[in-house]
């Protein structure tokens, strides 16, 4: 629990670290209204490292997708982050990021869809659902 | 009118493709088969008399000039077109040729030389490739005229006799297809107007010589019979073909008037010089033998009397065993050209001559007799053309059509009246059964045997005339003895044949016969075996018997009336479509004479104008003399010499010279019998006189020797065949030349097939079969080699690799979707480490840094 929360709270501490290293709070107040962009890269990043921790530790098949739905919801973060840093700079061809992340999420969808679909279609043969039980991926 | 004679080969075409296409498949009536068979050719015939007339005689005739089809756009179109042909051959100079254009310049310099350009007699560049376009259109000349009235003339008589004679014959829509096909082939080969057509026509009537002489297919003697006459018939064929190689290579063209113009202008050859146009004539001249059956390749003539006869009446004695006379009389420029040859001809026409007369005589079948009277008659031509008396050659083609077809076509009806007999032993007396034929046989036999008026005196006198008073070889004194001593077997044997089948006892009454007369069925006869049992077979075709088949009697029922050919049976006169074209022909063997009258007879000049036969050939007739075209006098419609002629001979010759007195053209005359017994007469009428008495006394001796052996005393014929046995018996077996040819030619060659046969056996074959072995041991070798030594270290190896490798590679596939995405992982940390691997760095030095 403490380390999930830690992990919660990591990212705003080291936004307050980094502000608080420049001395004004004032300004740090000012960046945590209007982050940067290496802020969501790093939230991205973070994101992405605990959904692949998540598909590689965990045994209940569920999780591992859900675990699935934080990377693409990594990668999705890092779309919209691109896009209002290119919308900021004024590169016209901004909003191509924001297209991006309506793609993956109908992709992120279907792929649920399906693949709930295969975990039933596992579950009525095997009567399993943990993934340390299911080995015919060797066939 | 004469625009229209393309229609003249094409009618009969047309007639044959209808017959011969649909005749069979529609069930054509034989009333229809033979209608569009006799109207085609009559239609032929009718548009060739009109253009003949409009040719020679009418309003704006073109005689003696050469009409084309193509000259005037009436009919013609291009062969063979723009074929490149080397003109290798006839360089008999070298000239300085006048360039034009810068072109010509650059090649004149380059051929020019130092010497000047090749050239040849014509004064046209040697070596250099020339265009040979072969165009198809008709020639209309004095000489393709006369050939043309003789085969459509004398065909239509033909057809009409054969829809006769062929009557309920299962084959006849097929019978006068293949007919029908050889009058095309035939006018195409007298019309065409380059050698090539020749060619084509040439060999469509060997073609259809052939499918005529085998049209009883189911007989093996006929079927033997055409593929004899066929493959004779190449030999002379190779030598034609390679004659007009050698045209082309001299002249670079085969269009006649094109030829014909070059060569006249070549240099003659004299005796023994063997120039280029020698081996020109040499090569035509062995075609010609072929085709009209002379020494040595006459034998397929004889055979070819398997067929129907009213086929060996129109092909094997009027009309394509001709063409060789056509032909010749055709190059005669290029023959005159060479004195070598024209001696080689008049030989070799005499030798013929006697030779096939001797066997005429002992021959018991009435068809073999008429073929052997053929070639000896043939020869009788090809002697006028080699003593240069083309015309006269040309004028015994035509009486020799008449009388000929006359006769084979009063044999035919014979035949037919006496049930498919051909042996003469078995006839006799005709002349009380059949009197339109014996009536009309008469007339040919008295033109045959020379016998004045009719036709056959006139020409074949001619030629002893002229053989005697030749300019041309220095030998025709031996021609003149070998030709009037063959035209005394000529009468002799003839005489005999309508001794024995008009005349005497009927001694068909005496002795059953049947079948079809062979030598097998004469030989039974003279042992005795007189009745004959003929098998009958029920094919369609005549009733036949195979030779050294039992003959004897059978049942007497099976002998009656109605048994087809059997038994002693009544000779019929024949029905009116056969006695009526005889009656024609025998008018025409009558007076058809009559065109080619004997100079003798008229103060020695050719009267007539242009109705004389020899005045109208004149045109074509090639003059060594004058180097001109022409030998007497062109004469116009009037009869009064054309203006033009006249002084292109007074030019040549010097004032008050006739053309009689000029020497020989070759220079060496030797002895002459005719200019013997002129200086001896002192009178050129009466020598020519002189001659005719003696070719009229000997036509007397050999008639009344017949007359004496066949109808006075009939045992003298056995009485002196065995006094001269030797010589019986030669000319009794054909001098066996088939014999001879047997043992030297077909035995050789199948001699030689079977040692091809054992060398392709043993050695192609064993060197084939060997390398199969060695290819199989060397096989057997790298087989083995491969499988057990190659495949065994491979195989090692690789159960080396497996055995070591295997655990490891299964200890990674575990099957857990883990694992595997681990993998995955891990790869990308490896790649980001490997690609952003210093920046990371950098980055968590800077943070530790600022932290620190």
């Amino acid at each position: 629990m403490q380390l999930a929360l830690f992990n919660f709270l990591s990212p705003a501490f080291g936004m307050l670290l980094q502000a608080a290293s420049n001395g004004r709070f004032a300004v740090a107040w000012e960046k945590a209204q209007h982050p940067d962009l290496s802020k969501f890269l790093i939230i991205g990043a973070l994101l992405f490292i605990i959904g692949v921790a998540g598909v590689l530790t965990r045994r209940n098949i569920i999780v591992i997708f859900m675990s699935i739905e934080l990377i693409l919801n990594a990668a999705n973060l890092n779309f919209i982050a691109m896009s209002r840093y290119l919308q900021d700079t004024g590169n016209v061809n901004a909003v191509a990021g924001q297209i991006f992340a309506v793609f993956v999420i109908v992709v992120a969808a279907a792929e649920a869809a399906i693949g709930l679909g295969i975990v039933i279609a596992l579950y009525r043969n095997k009567e399993t659902i943990w993934v340390d039980e299911i080995d015919i991926l060797k066939w | 009118m004469y625009r229209y004679i393309w229609l003249v080969p094409l009618l009969p075409l047309a007639g044959a493709a209808i017959n011969g296409l649909l005749g069979r498949k529609l069930r054509f009536s034989e009333k229809l088969i033979g209608g569009i068979a006799v109207g085609s050719i009559a239609l032929a015939f009718l548009i060739t008399v009109a253009a003949v007339y409009s040719y020679a005689f009418g309003g704006n005739a073109m005689w003696p000039q050469t009409y084309v089809t193509s000259q005037d756009g009436a009919f013609s179109f291009t062969w063979i077109p723009g074929g490149a042909v080397r003109m290798t051959q006839g360089v008999t100079g070298r000239a300085f040729i006048e360039p034009h254009g810068e072109r010509q310049a650059q090649q004149a310099q380059r051929l020019n030389g130092e010497d000047g350009q090749p050239i040849n007699a014509a004064g046209i560049p040697v070596g250099e490739g020339s265009v040979l376009n072969v165009e198809w259109s008709y020639q209309l000349d004095a000489l393709s005229s006369i050939f043309m009235l003789i085969v459509t003339g004398v065909g239509l008589c033909i057809f009409v006799f054969a829809t006769g004679y062929m009557h309920g014959d299962t084959g006849f829509y097929r019978f006068f297809a293949y007919m029908g096909l050889f009058m095309f082939s035939m006018l195409v080969l007298v019309m065409g107007s380059n050698f090539l057509m020749m060619f084509v026509g040439w060999e469509g009537v060997g073609l259809c010589s052939y499918l005529l002489i085998g049209y009883y297919f189911d007989r093996q003697e006929a079927a033997n019979a055409s593929r004899k006459a066929f493959i004779t018939n190449r030999v002379g064929d190779f030598g034609f073909a390679l004659a007009i190689f050698g045209v082309i290579a001299t002249f670079g063209t085969t269009q006649y008037t094109n030829v014909f113009g070059q060569a006249a202008s070549y240099p003659l050859e004299r005796l023994g010089h063997w120039g280029l146009l020698s081996w020109i004539a040499l090569g035509l001249f062995i075609g010609a033998c072929g085709k009209s059956a002379q020494l040595p390749l006459h034998v397929w003539l004889p055979d070819a009397m398997a067929g129907p006869t009213p086929v060996s009446a129109l092909i094997h004695a009027a009309t394509m065993v001709t063409a060789g006379l056509y032909m010749v009389t055709r190059t005669n420029v290029i023959f005159q050209h060479s004195q070598t040859m024209m001696m080689v001809v008049a030989l070799v026409g005499a030798a013929t001559a006697l030779f096939a007369a001797t066997i005429g005589i002992t021959q018991n079948d009435i068809k073999k007799v008429l073929a052997y009277s053929t070639v000896s008659q043939l020869g009788f031509m090809f002697m006028a053309c080699g003593v240069g008396a083309f015309a006269i050659g040309i004028f015994h083609v035509m009486t020799h059509a008449f009388f000929k077809a006359l006769m084979f076509l009063g044999a035919g009806s014979v035949i037919h009246g006496m049930h498919h007999e051909q042996d003469m032993r078995r006839m006799g007396n005709l002349r009380k059964y059949m009197p339109y034929t014996y009536l009309t046989f008469l007339a040919g036999w008295l033109a045959i045997c020379g016998i004045i008026p009719f036709s056959g005196f006139w020409s074949k006198d001619e030629i002893l005339w002229n053989a005697a008073s030749t300019r041309y070889i220095p030998v025709g004194w031996i021609v003149w003895i070998v030709g009037t001593i063959a035209a005394t077997c000529t009468a002799f044997y003839m005489t005999r044949l309508v001794a024995m089948t008009f005349w005497g006892k009927e001694k068909f009454l005496r002795e059953q016969a049947g079948g079809e007369a062979d030598e097998a069925h004469a030989s039974a006869f003279d042992k005795g075996l007189t009745q004959h049992d003929a098998k009958f077979e029920s094919a369609g075709d005549r009733p036949r018997h195979e030779p050294g088949e039992h003959v004897g009697p059978t049942g007497s029922a099976a002998h009656g009336a109605a048994d087809h050919g059997h038994g002693v049976h009544i000779p019929h006169e024949s029905p009116a479509s056969m006695w009526v074209p005889l009656a024609v022909l025998a008018v025409l063997a009558t007076v058809g004479g009559f065109v080619g009258i004997s100079t003798a007879f008229t103060g020695g000049k050719h009267i007539g104008g242009r109705m004389n036969i020899v005045n109208f050939l004149d045109p074509i007739i090639w003059n060594p003399t004058t180097h001109n075209f022409g030998k007497e006098e062109m004469l116009d419609s009037a009869g009064k010499p054309v203006e033009g002629e006249v002084r292109a001979r007074a030019e040549v010759l010097p004032p008050g010279t006739e053309a009689k007195e000029v020497a020989s053209p070759y220079g060496d005359e030797g002895f002459n019998l005719a200019h013997v017994a002129e200086s001896r007469l002192h009178s050129e009428t009466l020598t020519e006189w002189l001659f005719i008495v003696i070719s009229l006394l000997v036509a007397g001796i050999g008639i009344g020797l017949g007359y004496l052996f066949y109808v006075k005393d009939t045992r003298l014929p056995d009485i002196w065949a065995a006094r001269l046995r030797p010589l019986y018996q030669a000319s009794y077996n054909k001098y066996w030349v088939d014999e001879f040819f047997g043992w030297a030619v077909t035995r050789r060659v199948m001699d030689a097939a079977r040692g091809v046969f054992a060398f392709d056996s043993k050695v192609v074959d064993g060197a084939v079969n060997g390398s199969a072995w060695l290819t199989r041991l060397s096989s057997r070798i790298t087989g083995g080699t491969d499988q057990y030594f190659v495949d065994g270290v491979v195989n090692a190896v690789a159960a080396f690799v497996a055995r070591l490798m295997s655990p490891l590679f299964r200890a990674a596939q575990t099957g857990f979707a883990q694992n595997y995405a681990l993998v995955m992982v891990l790869g990308l940390v490896v790649a980001v480490a490997l690609f952003f691997g210093a920046d990371i760095a950098r980055a968590v030095k800077s943070v530790f840094a600022l932290i620190l």
